[in-house]
């Protein structure tokens, strides 16, 4: 299983005449377990923390690797190893049809429009959508654009996928769709949820509040140390 | 007009996507510059032509016509209130015809073949210090944001209008812009998290 590490990973953001504010505080961890979830209350900094595993976001000050490969000095080898999975596939989409926004992604990896258009059909086949490879990404609904959005991402073989709330903007069917297709993965996932159930199926748990890690352990331990926290 | 890419395998299909740009240029060219009122239906029949060639489907036809067919509506009205009945019918008919024209391309030539396609010309940017790809992609991004711009446009309409200001232009111009430059913000993460740029 691959490593993500952050150590002293930090990041501020600033605010014009008022110093800087503090998104995520010092973090130091070692992340190997196959599927690690992280909880928290919004705006708490577990987005921040998700973000620094691909280099969307970079530390302030400090460090987080993957593998051992910087994610901003080897931000582009870290990229082929970490896809990455928004909240709101809308964003995440950029292309008219499924296929061509499959074929975008393949861009880097598959040369030749050909292979690309193959390998792009065989990807929405192999995740139930070959009668929407030809469909515009906006006439799908809210499931089918999150796994299209999936599909891409798994498309470029990654062997660390990150989602962020991949589920908040879905109805309960969906949600289960989304997450079992996660969870049978082979490659690692770090997943940034609100949906306890999921994390529950996870190996470890974060549990983010304030921009600090306020507990690490397995599902059960953090769970339950952040439903005290909300009750609070 | 632009339409979304029907796979196949007509003559239009086949054809290199340079042929089909420029010959849909030299079409439109030919729509503006020939001024006569009996050549609007011709070009009408030719452009009719070339989506059937291309088997776009009449649904998708009717759809791509309905969008230019109020800009085509209120510039004929405007021609006919000016010049006459004459001008009108043909500035409807062109209007109509480019609109047409434009489709077989776009329903021919998929996004990432127009990329493709874009990037080969651009190369001679490289020697200026441009990325080729980069010009190639932001023009199909450009194109492929459209419709999530209208969606964006229209919920922010619906928002202004359930808090009771549709007369109100702040209130759906200001939020209009926010929301479209936080989508732009979230898809450029989403091309930088696929590794999109990185080489």
């Amino acid at each position: 299983m691959t490593s993500i590490q952050f150590a002293e990973a930090t990041v501020r953001v600033p605010l014009p005449g008022r110093g800087a504010r503090e998104i995520l505080a010092p973090t130091t961890l070692t992340l190997t377990e196959r599927r690690v979830a992280v909880i928290g209350a919004n705006g708490s900094g577990k987005s921040t923390l998700a973000r620094l595993v691909n280099g969307l976001v970079r530390p302030s000050s400090g460090r987080v690797t993957v593998d051992g490969h910087d994610v901003v000095r080897e931000g582009a080898a870290v990229r082929r190893m970490v896809g990455f999975c928004f909240t709101d596939p809308a964003a995440q989409l950029v292309m008219p049809t499924c296929v061509e926004d499959i074929e975008l992604s393949l861009r880097r990896t598959v040369k030749g429009a050909a292979a690309r258009r193959e390998r792009a059909l065989s990807v929405l086949a192999a995740h139930g959508l070959a009668d929407h490879a030809h469909d515009s990404v906006h006439s799908l609904s809210g499931g089918q654009r999150q796994l299209v959005a999936l599909a891409g991402v798994l498309a470029l073989e990654p062997t660390i996928v990150v989602a962020d709330e991949p589920t908040t903007l879905l109805d309960r069917a969906n949600t289960r769709r989304i997450g079992d297709l996660l969870f049978a993965l082979d490659q690692q996932l770090v997943l940034v949820t609100h949906d306890l159930d999921l994390a529950a199926r996870c190996d470890r748990v974060l549990v983010v509040d304030d921009a600090r890690v306020v507990a690490d352990g397995s599902p059960a331990e953090s769970i339950g140390h952040y439903t005290a926290l909300v009750d609070a | 007009m632009a339409g979304l890419h029907q796979p196949g395998n007509t003559v239009l299909h086949r054809l290199p996507v340079g042929a089909k740009v420029l010959g849909l240029a030299m079409l439109s060219l030919a729509i503006v510059v020939v001024r006569d009122v009996r050549s609007a239906p011709v070009f009408l029949l030719i452009t009719l032509l070339l989506a059937a060639l291309a088997r776009v489907p009449v649904r998708s036809v009717w759809r791509a016509a309905r969008g230019v067919l109020l800009i085509a509506v209120v510039a004929g009205a405007l021609q006919w209130w000016w010049y006459g009945g004459a001008k009108a019918a043909e500035t409807f008919l062109d209007l109509l015809s480019l609109g047409l024209a434009a489709l077989a391309l776009t329903a021919t030539t998929s996004v990432n073949e127009m990329v493709d396609a874009l990037s080969r010309w651009a190369r001679p940017l490289r020697f200026v210090g441009i990325d080729p790809d980069r010009v190639a992609l932001t023009v199909a991004l450009t194109i492929g944001a459209l419709p999530g711009t209208i969606a964006i446009a229209r919920e922010t309409r619906d928002a202004a209008r359930a808090r009771g200001l549709d007369r109100n232009p702040r209130a759906y111009l200001s939020p209009f812009v926010i929301r479209v430059v936080a989508r732009a913000h979230e898809s450029g993460d989403a091309l930088h998290a696929r590794g999109i740029g990185d080489d």
